[in-house]
């Protein structure tokens, strides 16, 4: 029974990097109805960058290498949404996911190219071993625990920014009517550069707890891609908080996978997505609307 | 004006498709013959281009006329190849019996899929059937009268099964890759002539229009999933006798998908001819620049994405759309008209 | 020298031509109306001028300087709001962020502001934290008129104001438009009801399938001429 809980708890934990995963997507598929292929490369990229950063300038910590790499992811955000995938905004769905593909292509041989095929590791120092005791003889890791506060704190500031801001006003107000947000005076293309950067700046984030996590290459990224994309539709369509809990049913449904099978974690995940897919096609959460 | 004094004339064929016509037979001859004087490699390349070919044309069957834009047809190429390793190794099927029914097991299974997958919109629909990709490689992973993770090779007894009267064991597999590949092209093309396919392209151009006009969007698209299905589990399963080696990591390879989608991409969706073009492209670019590694496929992801941006309809699509030329007609235009006695043609000049 | 100033105005859909050399202009203060059958511009006029459809740079001359061609969104910068056809409210933003979002291009406060809203439309204070989809189709048209003067605009657009409303509902926002006219705003009004346009118009422009097919004031127009111009005889 012990065990079964710890690994529920290991599970709900989990869910924190799933749903730091998927909150970029959720908020990019939310203001512009964009998904982008390439998300999970895009992680990946940024654990190679914090790997990167970090032996570069010498630095103790992964975490350290954010307060450079979040703006400069921001600004990549930006840059590739102004330049590259603002032009494939329409009706027509091809475009996009096309030129996304591409991206992830692009991005996974440069990543190659770069750094080689070899798999790598961020270290998490003493935060990655440490525990807190729990009764009934459980622990719970400190990495985990910081994860999932992580995650929350950063949906929190994500919904902070849409329903107390004025850039957020402007997000659901374009999102709704693109048109008549520009008779108010919102610069669409300006705006959904930032919305792909702030997504890529979580996107960050999300990159250095998962490369801590665990080892990756520049071919993990379609994984987590396919976690994030689960966690939104196990969670709903339209609402971060139940992203975060597709997130947590997500991690909690691999990990009895796990116990039953090392093989079979991450098809226990797959199943539980497509059973929800099956039962419930719009999420367990949804917001009304859409 | 009444109707009897309007007599029309509607034709499909332009003249560039009667010259392609002519020389079409030709060209299938030489085809065919070409095992007697081209060396293993040229037959080899041959092969692969015929496979590249089909799957390019059932992707853009999918994509560009259906509207369903996957990511995941790899599934039915590694589940084609293990539907044939299965029926050959552990049933003892003859191969090329067992070719068929990879194919029709496929499209029975891509039945549920669809079932799962049209749930989703969009782009969350391309990448679930990448998710249902990945949960055919996991699963055949476990598999372990397979080989599992590591795979298995086509018996020996099985490779000699496939020589026919005097045909050699390659020449009797290149010429069914030959054969695949005009059926999948032949096929979209008839496809798109008939009735079905007016509904198609009418989808291809604008979906909401189509409906109203009372076309079954969900029946259609399910329909070319299927078939699509039926096709690419067949290459698949050809793919892997080819191959004579199956493992999960290769036969549900997403590069499969990547190769496809930049030769449609590039030659042209929503056309016939496009992947055609498309594919002897890839193959241009294969020669000239696989030494480089990675730096191919970051090209390549450039040049698709460069194509994308810029020129969306692709070369073929450009070129077609700028010279009206077009090899395989689809469209039905009216080339004469004899209205109250004054012959006018396409131009609406009398004549 | 006219606020607005238009000349020769030509705009297309693809290849449809639906605006033909139009040439109009109003003055600060004046409130225009514009009448013809559905199909003729007059959505498409209002919609060159708020940069919605592109067209050539000279045909439009906003307060002495050339606005055609120029983005929706820098448009209202300059001083033109538009009250779009069926109100488009952004269905999931209540009715004060509605509002507010009308104040997004503002870097200053003028004379409209949330608290002055309120005042001319005491109904919507009372709603003000409802979502907007969930409003009347008049209170709608409230939030609408309300948005486009929260970016205290020199020229105030209004696109088939009436549109969809019952006549009770018409005859209390002409009532508003009255007071906003007191202020001194200027107001184009595309108009569906001509007796309504010509009771508050200074000016009328009848269109005529892309073209102005009558001008003038008022009461110097009879209503033959009037007839005949908004259905081309």
């Amino acid at each position: 029974m012990t065990g079964l809980l710890d690994t529920i708890i290991q599970g709900i934990l989990l869910g924190g990097l799933y749903g730091l995963f998927a909150a970029g997507l959720s908020l990019a598929f939310g203001v512009m109805r964009l998904v982008n292929v390439a998300h999970g490369d895009f992680i990946v990229l940024g654990a190679f960058l914090a790997l990167y950063v970090q032996r570069v300038l010498n630095l103790g910590s992964p975490f350290t290498t954010l307060v450079i790499l979040i703006p400069v992811m921001f600004v990549i955000g930006y840059v590739i949404q102004r330049l590259i995938l603002n032009p494939t905004l329409g009706d027509d769905i091809l475009r996009p996911v096309l030129v996304t593909f591409g991206l992830s292509v692009i991005v996974e041989n440069v990543l190659l190219q770069a750094f080689s095929a070899d798999s790598q590791k961020l270290q998490g120092g003493s935060l990655e071993i440490t525990s807190i005791a729990l009764p009934k003889g459980l622990a719970v890791g400190w990495f985990p625990l910081t994860m999932m506060a992580v995650c929350v704190a950063v949906i929190a500031i994500l919904q902070f920014i849409m329903y107390r801001t004025k850039l957020g006003r402007a997000f659901r107000a374009t999102s709704d009517d693109g048109m008549t947000a520009g008779l108010m005076g919102v610069n669409s293309q300006h705006l959904f550069a930032i919305a792909t950067g702030i997504t890529l700046a979580t996107v960050m984030v999300a990159g250095v707890f998962t490369g801590i996590r665990a080892s990756f290459d520049p071919n993990s990224g379609p994984d987590r891609l396919i976690f994030a994309f689960e966690s939104v539709i196990i969670g709903g369509l339209g609402s971060l908080w139940g992203t975060l809990l597709g997130g947590v049913l997500l991690g909690v449904a691999q990990g009895i996978g796990a116990r039953l099978s090392p093989d079979w974690q991450i098809l226990a995940g797959h199943l539980a997505f497509l059973v929800v897919l099956m039962v419930k096609p719009s999420g367990l959460f949804p917001k009304r609307g859409d | 004006m009444s109707a009897e004094k309007i007599k029309v004339l509607v034709q499909r064929s332009t003249r560039t498709s009667r010259v392609a016509t002519i020389l079409f037979v030709p060209l299938v001859i030489i085809l065919v013959l070409a095992p007697r004087w081209l060396d293993r490699g040229t037959i080899s390349m041959l092969v692969e281009f015929f496979f590249y070919l089909a799957l390019a044309q059932l992707w853009n069957l999918l994509a560009g006329y259906a509207g369903v834009v996957s990511l995941g047809q790899h599934a039915f190429i590694g589940l084609g190849g293990y539907v044939l390793f299965g029926l050959c190794v552990i049933a003892e099927w003859h191969p090329l019996l067992a070719l068929c029914v990879a194919g029709v097991v496929c499209a029975v299974v891509a039945i549920p899929v669809a079932a799962l997958v049209f749930r989703l919109q969009g782009a969350y629909l391309a990448i679930g059937t990448w998710v249902i990709a990945e949960v055919f490689r996991l699963a055949f992973s476990q598999v372990t009268s397979l080989g599992a993770g590591s795979g298995i090779s086509l018996p020996v007894s099985v490779a000699q099964d496939i020589p026919i009267s005097s045909l050699e064991r390659d020449t009797v597999l290149y010429l069914l890759s030959l054969v695949l590949s005009l059926f999948v092209t032949f096929g979209a093309y008839w496809l798109l002539c008939s009735r079905s396919g007016l509904a198609l392209t009418a989808i291809r151009d604008n979906e909401g229009a189509a409906r109203s006009t009372g076309v079954d969007n969900l029946r259609v698209k399910l329909l070319i999933f299927v078939a699509t299905a039926f096709g690419t589990g067949l290459v698949g399963a050809l793919i892997y006798l080819t191959k004579f080696r199956i493992s999960p990591p290769a036969a549900f390879d997403i590069n499969w998908t990547s190769y496809v989608i930049f030769i449609v991409v590039i030659g042209g969706i929503g056309t016939l001819e496009g992947p055609i073009i498309g594919t002897l492209v890839f193959f241009l670019l294969r020669q000239y620049l696989a030494d480089l590694g990675s730096w191919y496929l970051i090209i390549l992801g450039a040049v698709a994405v460069a194509v994308m941006l810029k020129m969306p309809l692709g070369l073929w699509g450009a070129f077609s759309k700028r010279f009206d030329v077009h090899i395989f007609p689809t469209r039905r235009r009216l080339a004469k008209a004899e209205v109250e006695g004054i012959v006018v043609n396409d131009k609406a000049e009398a004549v | 020298m006219s606020l607005l100033e238009i000349r020769n105005l030509s705009a297309h859909y693809g290849d449809f031509q639906a605006l033909y050399e139009v040439d109009f202009h109003a003055e600060q203060g004046e409130t225009v109306a514009i009448i013809g059958a559905n199909g003729a511009g007059k959505s498409t006029f209002l919609k060159s001028i708020s940069g919605v459809v592109r067209v050539k740079k000279e045909a439009i001359t906003f307060n002495g300087e050339a606005i055609g061609g120029v983005r929706s969104c820098d448009v209202v910068c300059k001083g033109v709001a538009l009250v779009p056809e069926g109100r488009r409210l952004f269905t999931s933003l209540s009715v004060e962020e509605n509002l507010l979002m009308g104040a997004y291009s503002q870097k200053q406060a003028g004379t409209w502001t949330l608290e002055t809203v309120y005042e001319l439309f005491p109904r919507l204070e009372e709603r003000r934290k409802q979502g907007a989809g969930t409003l009347s189709g008049g209170e709608q048209q409230m939030v609408a008129v309300g948005r486009a003067l929260m970016s205290n605009p020199k020229l105030l657009m209004f696109d088939e104001l009436s549109l969809g409303l019952a006549p009770k509902i018409i005859l209390h926002i002409y009532e508003t438009l009255a007071k906003i006219r007191a202020l001194g705003t200027t107001m184009l009004l595309v108009e569906q009801d001509i007796r309504q346009a010509l009771n508050v118009a200074d000016r009328v422009y009848c269109f005529q399938e892309g073209r102005v097919s009558l001008q003038g004031r008022p009461q110097d127009l009879t209503q033959d001429q009037i007839s005949r111009a908004y259905f081309g005889v």
